[in-house]
């Protein structure tokens, strides 16, 4: 690889990339994100890499290891190029069988295909999966053309090209005019104009400006940064090259969480080919611009997703906010003019640049504009990694692209918004999902968690969970926070152990309002909302907890009771064999019973018990 | 205890001040805690008060100060891992190591750790164990890997 120097020099590059490609007949790509690892996918990988070697096929085959393809409960996946054929659940052994039947002779194997369980029909491409129909995957469906730690993948898939357009083409000021036409709003949770912050940052007094990029993704339940900066590092980068150009950025720092080492690894790579290939560094593609990134790693603390606690982290100090009467893009980092936006932000960038302001504004409602990356999880039954156009509903996103309940319970909710969110009930499951819709009904986009609640999950549960989780992360600086939200668990404690009376909802609430009324970053003012929200919706929950000592969902451990049905037990021991507390007796073909003073309520035996004889009140 | 890797570490960043997280990082990764020399001489080299420095070593969760075991075991307590049994898998896993999250078997054999997200929630409920996800957990194939590691160390150690 030589060093580009001109814009030229980068479309001969991709030239000779895309002559060398089309020399390989077939690409299998093996999808290496976090899901797919935890069911094997480096094996399968490392398996066909042997089996090409073995056959002699490398010339024929190229193999890839990509990023995120979004549908990860039906891990490893695999993907045949040309023909676009799409493989699920793939293990080890099934791989000499794809050598030989599907890319020799082009024969589909049947075991490996998606079942729609609608059409009852075996499904062949990704397109056709229902999971995927309803998608506009603008920016993760380039996770599966790319092997991420190839900048050449990228070039080859036009990478790069909204880097020259706008550093030899355009003015700083017309590349903010533009992302301001387009309407794009800041993906990590509170939609800030992303052009208007530009502007603010570009006006600001300094020589030194610096660019940061947030990948500190601690919302629970959301993973689609790291999707994204393990998948695609290279247009994470390219988005933030052309932000620092347009706003007079001269040192950029990607910020990841530790938890997330292979995005680390993956972002450190693209930083170094970028730099080597001089799309970082000096007199970027000749144009007289020069910039450079850096990695800032986390050290496992969620307040730190808050800019300003980001900020003195960088800085090699303890993660505390501060007050931001003085905006971050007049002084931050080091006291000197900053711009921060998160992972999915920088990687709409080159998007906007490539097809223009008019075609990004033309995707989503009024006021929330191109498409959202959600980590649909919890009680659904594909869960994995969506994009869709702002604007779709949640009934679309749930039921057409989720495919609905997982297990025979009732949904009954779906969360958003992280901590900072709230519960929304199915009864407004036909709200249009943006920025502004979601605020109205109590809950907010987040960094886009969803993680779906049926009939089994306790709403009280989830709201002491989030308090618990806060209360734990608040980073103790100012009173309310520190204080107020021990005090907000302890109160919802007692709830769920049937130890409450009638007037800790009232206190609760009372606390809930001063807690927001008074803590001063972003973690405490939007802390109490999982429990508002709960409250607003889903009152009636915490008082068959309060008043009835009752759950009716059967989590709360303390309320609930397992027992066996004496008359569907069929006298299998399956329970008893599982059971880690040795609680259930009987003898085999006879009805069994749990002793209750030894059972630890872990639920292991209704998962395996075949005649639903298990019962929890 | 040999610290002329930590002079290593803190050279290759440069005695910067912004890489003090990598640094502690780097020396917890080597050391598998952060030992009290090792912090002198970060602060001596980076010009820091050992205050502020044993602040950041202390406001920060991936940090420890006292060596982790040698299997590490961490269970996911995120919300998508929680609705769907994490806490339960918790519960078994602190039955069968006897300790806390935060804390080490005596025998230095075990660390349990519970974090709030580790960002693999389409197959919650999660566990991470000496560098390998486990998805769709339940408490008994939770026991089970526990069962496995002990099961290969006293294999291991026969054949020792």
């Amino acid at each position: 690889m030589n060093k580009i120097k001109s814009v030229s020099d980068l479309k001969r590059w991709k030239k000779d990339i895309i002559e060398r490609q089309k020399q390989v007949k077939t690409t299998v790509s093996v999808c290496g994100g976090t899901g797919c690892h935890a069911y094997g996918c480096k094996k399968v990988r490392d398996q066909f890499a042997k089996a090409i070697k073995k056959n002699k096929m490398v010339n024929k085959i190229r193999l890839r290891f990509t990023g995120c393809r979004g549908l990860c409960e039906r891990g490893p996946i695999v993907t045949i190029q040309p023909q676009g054929i799409f493989y699920q659940r793939v293990q080890e052994k099934d791989v000499p069988l794809i050598l030989s039947e599907t890319v020799k002779k082009g024969k589909l194997l049947d075991h490996l295909l998606y079942d729609d369980s609608v059409t009852k029909r075996k499904v062949t491409s990704e397109k056709k999966i229902p999971f995927y129909k309803a998608q506009n995957r603008l920016i993760l469906g380039n996770n599966g053309l790319i092997e991420p730690t190839e900048i050449e993948d990228y070039i080859g898939i036009g990478g790069y090209n909204a880097l020259s357009k706008a550093l030899l083409e355009m003015k700083p000021e017309q590349i903010i005019d533009e992302v301001k036409a387009s309407g794009l709003r800041g993906r990590g949770g509170a939609g800030f104009p992303t052009g208007k912050k530009w502007e603010d940052c570009r006006k600001a007094a300094g020589d030194m400006k610096y660019i940061i990029c947030n990948c500190d993704e601690g919302d629970p339940g959301a993973y689609m940064d790291r999707s994204l900066l393990e998948g695609n590092p290279h247009s994470v980068l390219e988005g933030m090259i052309m932000g620092a150009y347009a706003i007079g950025g001269t040192h950029g720092y990607i910020y990841v969480r530790h938890e997330y080492p292979l995005a680390c690894k993956n972002a450190e790579t693209a930083i170094k080919q970028a730099r080597k290939a001089g799309l970082l560094g000096k007199n970027i593609l000749g144009s007289g611009f020069s910039f450079d990134v850096e990695i800032a790693k986390g050290g496992g603390a969620f307040v730190c997703g808050e800019s300003t606690a980001l900020i003195a982290s960088i800085e090699g100090r303890v993660g505390e906010p501060r007050s931001k009467q003085i905006h971050l893009v007049e002084q931050g980092l080091l006291g000197k003019p900053t711009n921060l936006n998160n992972v999915e932000t920088w990687a709409n960038i080159p998007l906007i640049i490539n097809k223009g302001s008019k075609w990004f504004s033309s995707i989503g409602t009024e006021k929330s504009k191109g498409t959202k990356i959600f980590s649909l999880v919890g009680k659904v039954k594909n869960t994995g990694l969506v994009e869709v156009p702002m604007g779709i509903t949640l009934k679309e996103i749930i039921f057409d692209i989720g495919g609905g309940q997982q297990d025979g319970k009732k949904i009954k909710a779906v969360q958003t918004g992280g901590p900072s969110g709230g519960c929304i009930p199915a009864s407004l499951f036909d709200l249009a999902v943006d920025f502004d819709s979601l605020t109205k009904v109590g809950s907010m986009m987040g960094s886009g968690g969803m993680i779906v609640m049926d009939e089994g999950t306790c709403m009280v549960d989830v709201a002491k969970y989030f308090v618990h989780f806060l209360q734990e992360e608040s980073c103790g600086k100012c009173l309310p926070c520190r204080e107020g939200l021990k005090r907000m668990g302890e109160i919802l404690d007692s709830i769920t152990e049937g130890k409450a009376d009638e007037e800790s909802l009232a206190l609760l609430e009372e606390l809930a309002e001063v807690v927001a009324d008074t803590s001063l970053c972003g973690l405490g003012k939007t802390a109490p909302n999982p429990v508002l929200s709960a409250l607003r919706y889903f009152r009636p929950e915490f008082e068959a907890h309060i008043h009835q000592k009752r759950c009716p969902a059967a989590v709360c451990t303390p309320l609930i009771q397992y027992s066996i049905s004496e008359n569907d037990c069929i006298g299998c021991g399956a329970c008893a064999k599982v059971c880690p507390t040795q609680a259930i007796k009987g003898e085999k073909k006879q009805s069994h019973f749990i002793l209750a003073e030894v059972c630890s309520k872990c639920g292991s035996c209704i998962d395996v018990c075949k005649a639903s004889a298990v019962m929890v009140q | 205890m040999n610290f002329e890797q930590v002079g290593k570490i803190i050279d290759k960043h440069q005695e910067k001040r912004t890489a003090l997280i990598s640094i502690l990082h780097e020396i917890q990764d080597r050391y598998n805690h952060l030992p009290e020399k090792a912090l002198r001489k970060v602060a001596s080299r980076l010009k820091m008060d050992l205050n502020d420095v044993y602040g950041v070593a202390t406001f920060y969760k991936s940090f420890s100060l006292i060596p982790k075991g040698k299997h590490s075991v961490t269970v996911c307590l995120g919300t998508a891992c929680h609705v769907r049994g994490g806490p339960k898998i918790l519960k078994e896993l602190k039955k069968q190591l006897n300790i806390e999250p935060g804390q080490t078997t005596p025998d230095k054999e075990f660390s349990l750790n519970a974090v709030n997200c580790l960002g693999v929630c389409a197959i919650g409920p999660v566990m991470f164990v000496d560098g390998k996800f486990y998805g769709e957990m339940n408490p008994v194939k939770a026991k089970r890997v526990i069962e496995k590691i002990n099961k290969n160390k006293r294999k291991n150690g026969v054949k020792s």
